[in-house]
């Protein structure tokens, strides 16, 4: 579903040259669920920005879906995104002048598809928000929010999803049912999960956990269900 | 192509209308800047429709027949001749300033007599009251007299007035002529009698300048274009002018066509002024819609989609603000016949010019997105990673080759619409040249502030001076943006100001101390000496005495008018053969002239010596005459060949009767002549005292009074600048609109700073005393910047357009400055005040 190779990003601060990704590699089959973490400036949000498309790489490649991003320019790479990603971002990354439902609706109207409303209803409503549909996301809380960008996250049945610190913004309680509904919702549509976090606990609910730091991938580990180390 | 009908998708305008919902207010806020631009432009443009229409429609009574001859002689026979055989009904008119007398209150006032005989006009009507006036006054000894006139000297119905040596019975006051604007009644008050009394008036004498007029109403059937054809050679050889329905409405429309070229340029001052307005709020929203459109970037949107759905957005609310423009200058449109009542020869019917709205809409639509898609570009390249980090070095846009395309389009508009206002390719090139300079000053000047405060940073100053300077610098500042609009705006209106105050000067007449303030003229030669003994009884000084003598050029080098016409190549303007020369002779140069080329000889000796004339430089210039050059004159029906060998500089500014032509001594003393004399005096009763004996005695002589002269221009100016404010009112408006948007919608890059700043224990007076001293700071520069440069642009109006001195004054330019820099601060703290009196989180909440 996704293979990285010899991945490197490199950033120009004055003079100076930064290297922030150091020819990373690795492979994920569909369906399985993966987790990046690493201490904050690792690198590892920048690894999700390129995965999925966001940024380009220095030098190596990415095949997302058989897709060889490298070559494809911004609005190629944005087709890409709409038919294929879904994203769920540590601030929500909602919309502010849409409601919930318009949030949702918003993928699927980019695909030009029909019945658009119908379907962001039912995603709504799987996320236990149905009767929010018309509220603006400053009306709704924090967890409201990140359920709202879950439902828009699945509304284009992607075939991988990625997640930045999903729970990064919500309290205790709120991030276990986020987490629940984000991995039940997996479960449903069989995606690809690519989860950036720096919470362990988190990253041990996937199956595989790559950690990164100072820009190098140090350990690539899969885990058991119980999410112990398998390695 | 395919962009252009992404425009058009169903869902791109649900997207924008959805996006819009927080920010209608705002857009239509930034919208407001062009309301009063189109607003402008339409009332104009409206006016002029209606007015071309009416032109058309009224040409004929403008005229009052259907074909009009003019000459300053009586035509010959054999003209006369061709005239009867003509036919149709025809009408005569003489006229000619001279001085009446109302003899019951002993006023003197110099008039334009028309001594009319025949049923003039044919179409249209001399208006008067009592209406029947028009037509009685023909068959006595009566008169018609202006209206104002009337007025002025508390005269009426019933009393007499005296032109030259006869009284005449007022039955009735002149309110309208046909084809006479209120300006032209100011200068020369008309005065109609019968034409059969001009003789008994004793007015009518060798060389007195009469104006021959001959009115005819052909038959129906005539074929205009047809005889005026036949008969134009044959009057031109003899300088008789004609006028034709036709080309009265092209006379009416290319006069017409040039007040509202300059009108339309101001308005265009005032779109343009508007347009930076939307530029800079455009730029400030589109970097508050960075984070939605990265948002919908990573959802899959295409560049050109993100773009699309703000270009609609702009794309309505220009509509909105357009229609709302239109509307506006629809209702405007009726004030204008008030204000430039007294430029219009003709009646306007005010109606609703549809050409001239969908115009006007059309350009607020293009001009508004013209101006937005600079900073609306930059939608395309937001980088979908800004999701994942603000990094503020991402949504730095670079420049590519699509802005400088709109560059291009914006320049090419600028000139082109300049162009067509001016007219002249090297005016629009100074106006665009003048813009973009200007541009270029205050974007310099903003990056050098920007630097100036970041370099050398005063560490050790207070907390709320280190923070209101480093505003100026920080992320998000807004230090560009309003020095470019504030400073633009306060560049346009001041030049106005500066433009309109140059020209003021240039027609009022200053320093006329010891000038001579009273002028007679068409003294007749055996009248000049009775009339000196008669000043010297007044103890009145003669401060110059000069002869005139009335001719025509007839040809340069042995070239005829009608040769210059054929020779395509012939560098001789074709008006120098068509006016006429007024001539003085005298042996020696006056004060006012000086040499500035060959030789002066004052006089010639024998009848068969060559005769040597001195021109006016500038005139010769125009002419493309030089010294050598022989010019021979028709001075009433005599020949007269003479050489350049002079050139004289004279300084017209000066009072005093100025000759382009002057003659030595020795040759024109025996052709019919003219004298004028000047004098000058102090007292108001002496001058009235003087010039009622000049009338006594001598009616024939006109008596120019410098004092109402300079009232009546400063009528005159005060009409003129009137217009010229009204117009410039626009621009100033706009400006003033500019600064509220700009300022309030800076508002949003200043509120989570200020909040947080509350939060962390700020205080409201240290709040507002950064944002004062930030809006200060701002103000003051774009004020100091856009007057520098207005003085800039003013000198150089001065010195090429005008050809005038340009010291501007100092406290007009502390006022601007101390108003746009005070309406900054206000504007700026009273859209801070929400923040400085609600709990911090309130306003995040409802604010961001």
């Amino acid at each position: 579903m996704l293979a990285v190779k010899n991945l490197t990003k490199t950033y120009q601060s004055g003079h100076r040259t930064l290297t922030v990704l150091d020819d990373i590699s690795f492979e994920i089959n569909p369906g399985d669920t993966f987790s990046i973490v690493g201490p904050s400036g690792s690198g590892k949000t920048t690894l999700l920005g390129l995965c999925a498309g966001l940024d380009r790489a220095t030098s190596g490649s990415i095949t997302l879906n058989n897709i060889l991003l490298d070559r494809l320019n911004e609005d190629e790479r944005a087709f890409v995104r709409n038919q294929h990603v879904g994203f769920i971002f540590q601030n929500f990354q909602l919309i502010p002048t849409l409601t919930a439902l318009e949030n949702v609706m918003v993928p699927l109207e980019l695909r030009g598809e029909k019945n658009v409303r119908d379907r962001a209803l039912k995603l709504l409503e799987r996320v236990g928000l149905a009767d929010r549909k018309h509220h603006y996301p400053a009306q709704l809380s924090g967890g409201e929010q990140q359920r709202v960008s879950l439902a828009r996250a699945f509304s284009n049945e992607p075939k991988i999803l990625f997640a930045d610190e999903p729970t990064g913004n919500l309290d205790e309680e709120t991030s276990d049912k986020v987490v629940k509904l984000i991995f039940d919702l997996n479960k449903e549509a069989g995606t690809t999960l690519v989860l950036v976090t720096h919470d362990m606990d988190l990253a041990s609910k996937t199956q595989r956990v790559i950690r990164i730091k100072g820009g190098k991938l140090v350990s690539d580990s899969l885990l058991t269900p119980t999410g112990e180390n398998k390695f | 192509m395919k962009s252009v009908l992404l425009f058009f998708d169903r869902w791109l305008w649900q997207m924008a209308w959805r996006d819009s919902r927080k920010n209608r207010s705002r857009l239509l806020l930034f919208i407001s800047s062009i309301i009063l631009g189109v607003a402008a432009l339409v009332a104009i443009n409206s006016f002029r429709e209606n007015l071309k229409k009416d032109i058309d429609r009224q040409a004929k009574m403008v005229l009052g027949a259907d074909l009009v001859l003019r000459n300053n002689q009586p035509l010959s026979d054999s003209t006369q001749l061709l005239l009867d055989s003509i036919g149709g009904q025809q009408a005569h008119e003489r006229s000619f300033a001279s001085m009446i007398y109302f003899p019951r209150t002993h006023d003197t006032r110099l008039v334009q007599v028309r001594a009319l005989g025949g049923d003039f006009p044919f179409y249209g009507d001399i208006e008067t009251a009592p209406e029947s006036a028009s037509g009685q006054f023909r068959v006595g000894q009566k008169a018609l007299v202006d209206h104002t006139l009337l007025l002025q000297f508390n005269a009426d119905r019933g009393d007499s007035v005296k032109v030259g040596n006869l009284s005449f019975y007022i039955e009735g006051r002149i309110k309208k002529l046909p084809g006479q604007n209120g300006i032209a009644a100011t200068v020369a008050p008309p005065v109609y009698i019968p034409l059969k009394y001009l003789e008994q008036t004793g007015l009518q004498q060798k060389g007195s300048r009469i104006q021959y007029r001959y009115y005819i109403k052909l038959p129906e059937d005539t074929d205009v274009k047809e005889l005026v054809k036949n008969i134009r050679p044959r009057l031109r050889s003899e300088g008789v002018g004609i006028s034709t329905v036709e080309s009265t409405k092209n006379d009416l429309g290319d006069a017409f066509d040039n007040l509202s070229k300059f009108l339309n340029l101001v308005a265009f001052v005032a779109l343009l002024l508007g347009c930076v307005g939307v530029a800079s709020a455009v730029h400030i929203y589109v970097r508050e819609k960075l984070a939605t459109v990265a948002i919908l970037r990573c959802l899959g949107l295409k560049g050109i989609q993100a773009l699309m759905i703000y270009l609609i957005q702009i794309a309505v609310m220009g509509f909105i603000g357009a229609v709302i423009g239109a509307v506006l200058g629809s209702l405007i449109q009726t004030t204008l016949p008030y204000v430039l009542k007294d430029f219009l020869p003709i009646e306007i019917e005010l109606a609703i010019s549809w050409a001239s709205i969908v115009r006007g809409i059309g350009i607020g639509i293009f001009i508004s997105l013209l101006f937005a898609m600079i900073p609306l570009l930059g939608i395309r390249k937001v980088s979908p990673l800004l999701t994942l980090r603000a990094s503020f070095e991402d949504t730095q846009q670079k420049s590519d080759r699509v802005n400088w395309f709109v560059y291009a389009l914006i320049t090419t508009f600028i000139y082109v619409f300049s162009l067509l206002q001016t007219g002249g390719w090297l005016d629009a090139l100074f106006f665009c040249l003048g813009l973009g300079v200007s541009f270029l000053i205050l974007t310099a000047v903003a990056r050098l502030i920007m630097w100036v405060v970041r370099k050398y940073f005063p560490v050790s100053w207070s907390f709320t001076w280190r923070q209101g300077l480093a505003n100026l610098y920080r992320p998000n500042n807004q230090t560009l943006i309003l020095i470019i609009s504030v400073g633009l705006g306060t560049a346009l209106i001041t030049t106005l100001y500066f433009t309109q105050s140059l020209l003021l000067d240039k027609v009022s007449l200053s320093g006329i101390d010891n000038q001579p303030n009273m002028v007679m003229f068409d003294i007749q030669s055996n009248q000049k000496t009775a009339l000196n003994r008669l000043t010297s009884d007044y103890e009145l000084p003669i401060i110059q005495e000069a002869p005139i003598v009335t001719m025509r050029l007839t040809s340069i080098n042995g070239k005829t008018k009608t040769q210059v016409e054929k020779d395509s190549l012939s560098e001789i303007p074709r008006w120098a053969f068509n006016r006429e020369y007024r001539v003085t002779y005298r042996d020696h140069l006056i004060d006012s002239e000086k040499t500035v080329d060959g030789e002066w000889r004052g006089k010639v000796e024998q009848p068969d010596d060559p005769i040597y004339i001195s021109l006016d430089k500038g005139y010769s210039e125009r002419m493309n005459v030089k010294i050598g050059d022989t010019l021979t004159f028709n001075v009433q029906g005599a020949l007269i060949d003479t050489y350049i060998s002079h050139l004289r500089e004279i300084e017209w500014n000066r009072v005093q009767t100025n000759f382009l032509v002057l003659f030595p001594e020795g040759v024109l003393e025996q052709a019919p002549q003219f004298h004028v004399i000047m004098t000058r005096t102090e007292q108001q009763n002496v001058s009235a005292q003087f010039q009622q004996a000049v009338v006594r005695s001598f009616p024939n002589v006109s008596v120019i009074d410098l004092g109402l002269i300079l009232s009546t221009i400063d009528e005159i100016l005060g009409k003129v600048s009137f217009v010229i404010r009204f117009m410039a009112m626009f621009s100033i408006l706009t400006g003033f609109f500019v600064l509220i948007s700009s300022v309030i919608l800076s508002k949003y890059q200043r509120i989570q700073e200020s909040v947080l700043l509350r939060t962390m224990g700020a205080n409201r007076n240290q709040i507002m005393k950064i944002t004062a001293l930030e809006y200060f700071l701002l103000g003051s520069l774009a004020s100091v910047t856009g007057i520098v440069i207005s003085m800039i642009s003013s000198w150089l109006l001065a010195y090429f357009s005008f050809d005038a001195s340009f010291t501007p004054n100092i406290l007009p330019i502390l006022g601007v400055y101390v108003i746009i820099t005070s309406l900054t601060i206000i504007i700026g703290i009273l859209n801070s005040r929400g923040i400085l009196s609600k709990p911090p989180l309130e306003v995040l909440r409802r604010e961001v």
